[in-house]
């Protein structure tokens, strides 16, 4: 409890990740299974910038490893261009189907 | 001043990270979801200052907790989403979903534990001043990472023009003329 290492920042973005996928799994709104694509995200973005941070340790005078919060950068954008393309395809979607729930839209199921 | 608040701090900001990103998988109105997808957004946001990544932080805000959900919640409104109480999924995939993630967060526990320098405190590290404010990021992204920051601006306007095609009336044949 005294002493906030990085080990922590890593379970709390491990914990985070799971519960992403967990709800992948037994979320049945297309809505919502994109909400928790995002929470799986910022999981990953939350242990690139601990890493990041945690990196400046030994010795590293000069460098200043902000490599990983340049690649958070990018992750955020390539999300934010990933939600509108696919917010734009459930609203497609809905027009021809009428619906967003997974067991309804299994017209590419073998 | 001899409260250590970084502990206090990261418990109460990763708690409510945590515990939000529970009620957004746990409850059954999409739009609740999402107001809990924004205030988990916003401790995490917390958390980012807490690990010097000021600029991220605000980023993490404006773009997340403001454009994205903004949109998420706009598109659950006009499709008029209801809360899902119609049927049920079986108790077995529950349990599959909770098993997956149960069994993921053992793995990544393991990794971590194997980590070399996963014991690192807080404490111990330099603190440089001016080394992680939004300069620094700044002249990185338009040095060493021009090429990449360049085909971002690409990607952008690639999804521009794909969201653009995509909600054209009459991709979905002749259910689109009401």
């Amino acid at each position: 409890m005294s002493e906030i290492t990085l080990e922590h920042y890593l379970i709390v973005s491990a914990i985070l990740f799971s519960l992403g996928l967990a709800g992948i799994i037994f979320r049945r709104s297309l809505i919502v299974i994109y909400m928790s694509m995002e929470m799986m995200l910022n999981a990953a973005n939350l242990s690139l910038i601990a890493f990041s941070r945690f990196a400046s340790t030994e010795g590293a005078a000069s460098a200043n490893h902000l490599d990983g919060q340049i690649m958070v950068f990018f992750v955020i954008t390539v999300a934010a261009a990933e939600v509108a393309v696919g917010l734009a395809l459930i609203v497609a979607l809905y027009r021809v189907r009428k619906t967003t729930l997974v067991e309804d839209l299994t017209l590419l199921k073998f | 001043m001899d409260i250590a608040w970084q502990p206090i701090l990261f418990w109460i900001l990763s708690i409510g990270t945590i515990g939000c990103g529970v009620l957004v998988i746990a409850s059954r109105n999409p739009v609740a979801s999402a107001l809990f997808l924004v205030l988990s957004f916003g401790f995490m946001a917390g958390l980012f200052v807490l690990l010097n990544a000021f600029f991220l932080a605000a980023i993490q805000i404006l773009v997340y907790a403001g454009a994205v959900m903004v949109l998420f919640l706009f598109i659950i409104m006009l499709l008029d989403l209801k809360a899902s109480t119609a049927r049920r999924r079986s108790i077995f995939s529950y349990l599959f979903g909770l098993a997956i993630a149960g069994g993921l967060i053992a793995l990544f526990a393991q990794v971590v534990d194997l980590l070399p320098a996963g014991k690192a405190t807080m404490d111990s590290l330099p603190d440089k001043p001016g080394a992680y404010d939004a300069s620094a990021l700044g002249t990185l992204l338009f040095t060493e990472y021009q090429l990449p920051f360049l085909a971002t601006g690409v990607l952008l306007l690639a999804a521009t023009v794909g969201v653009v095609i995509l909600s054209r009336r009459g991709i979905g044949g002749e259910s689109s003329h009401q």
